[in-house]
């Protein structure tokens, strides 16, 4: 049973770990402030949250958990509304700005 | 070469790598957003060194309530434009700063590599007297109980910086409350946010300053986050600065280090000494005062981001 806990998170984490990579490309590469900050929120969303459902098998106890979850929870408010802001400011001023 | 050491090793380079660009950042706006990373990574630091209070306080003041100042400063020097271009220093200047601060950092890089491997320590000393507290942090014992003298010092600074960013209004403005008049709509996306973070982030803020008795955390931290919540609230123009002059924010201001002080002379007269406290009952006194302490801190960090009057005051 622990060992496909441990599977598990292995494959969680990886995956997480495979998304902000992927998203670090994605904002060193791509050409405009918009397709930058998609790039971003993936990391941001599905890394973040694969990282944390790894991690949940290992949590000490339940309040841990939820703690986990209320954080994930949390970085998805403050990133959608930072890519939100970042994004009317962009398109009012124009990309060049 | 294990896993562990590697990664302290990775931080540690990265926290040089972050600190140098900080410094050869080509703007303000990019030298700030560098150093709250490398704040950030610091209190990673501060959590591979066990020290998870300094992380805290690290991660919530040094890289965040600094952070927004120094954003705040650097959008009020792009404001200002030409006056700055007159005032950046010479070559000769940055070259001389440059020289003292390696001196500094080369003659601290010696005299930490010179401490013997066990250095002198209190903590013994620290946790044997821990029970008489009733506290379990010995990080919140050394800051209320064992040095609280210095506590109260360092609380009446903070209240002297919000007096000297005052200092700055013109003389129409004194007493006025500080930031533009709201002409503009509120933007809608960032009332949502305010909306949703700040009964989360308050419920954050008094759990740690809460759980600060026995585990990491405390007035500083909590207050911090509660600060950072009042900050949102104003950035998202749900509720406005209050006036400078009000008579609850200068009450606000100075409710910590009065009670601190009053708790520490109220010592002399029942347990026979300037900042004693009662045996059995330090625990609750503890946290009374960090309760004030805590309420103050939040106030004056927020007035401190909030900056100088810039409005008449009303009568």
């Amino acid at each position: 049973m622990s060992l496909i806990l441990d599977l598990f998170s292995v494959a969680a984490i990886g995956a997480g770990v495979f998304f902000f990579l992927a998203g670090t490309v994605g904002l060193l590469r791509f050409p405009d402030p918009l397709s930058r900050l998609h790039a971003l929120t993936k990391a941001d969303n599905l890394g973040l949250g694969l990282v944390v459902l790894g991690l949940l098998p290992r949590a000490e106890s339940l309040l841990a958990a939820l703690m986990l979850v209320a954080v994930w929870a949390l970085v998805q408010l403050a990133g959608a509304t930072a890519s939100q802001l970042i994004g009317r400011a962009v398109r009012r001023k124009g990309p060049a700005a | 070469m294990s896993v562990l050491l590697a990664l302290d090793v990775g931080l540690a380079l990265l926290v040089f790598a972050v600190a140098a660009w900080t410094v050869f950042a080509p703007g303000a706006f990019a030298a700030t957003v560098g150093y709250v990373v490398y704040g950030l990574l610091l209190s990673l630091v501060w959590i591979r060194l066990f020290a998870v209070d300094v992380a805290l306080t690290e991660a919530a003041i040094g890289s965040g309530v600094t952070g927004v100042l120094l954003i705040g400063a650097a959008a009020r020097l792009r404001r200002a434009g030409t006056t700055t271009a007159e005032e950046t220093p010479s070559g000769s200047t940055r070259l001389f700063a440059a020289c003292l601060c390696l001196l500094v950092s080369a003659a601290l890089a010696g005299v930490v590599l010179l401490l013997p491997d066990q250095g002198p320590t209190l903590a013994p000393q620290a946790m044997e007297r821990l029970p008489e507290t009733g506290l379990g942090n010995p990080v919140t014992a050394v800051l209320i109980a064992y040095r609280s003298f210095d506590t109260v010092l360092e609380k009446v600074v903070l209240v002297l910086a919000v007096v000297g960013v005052w200092s700055l209004a013109a003389d129409r403005y004194w007493g006025g409350a500080p930031g533009e008049a709201r002409a503009e709509r509120p933007e809608p996306t960032l009332a949502f946010f305010a909306q949703v973070l700040a009964p989360v982030g308050i419920l954050v803020g008094v759990h740690v300053f809460w759980v600060g008795a026995d585990e990491p955390g405390g007035a500083f931290q909590g207050g911090a986050i509660l600060a950072a919540m009042w900050m949102i609230l104003m950035m998202a123009r749900l509720t406005e600065a209050p006036q400078s002059n009000a008579f609850w924010l200068r009450l606000a201001l100075i409710a910590g280090p009065v009670v601190f002080l009053a708790a520490g002379v109220a010592g002399v007269a029942v347990a026979g000494g300037f900042f004693a406290y009662p045996s059995g009952l330090a625990k609750p006194i503890i946290l009374f005062i960090e309760t004030f302490m805590t309420f103050t801190i939040a106030v004056t960090l927020a007035m401190l981001v909030a900056g100088p009057p810039r409005r008449e005051p009303r009568q």
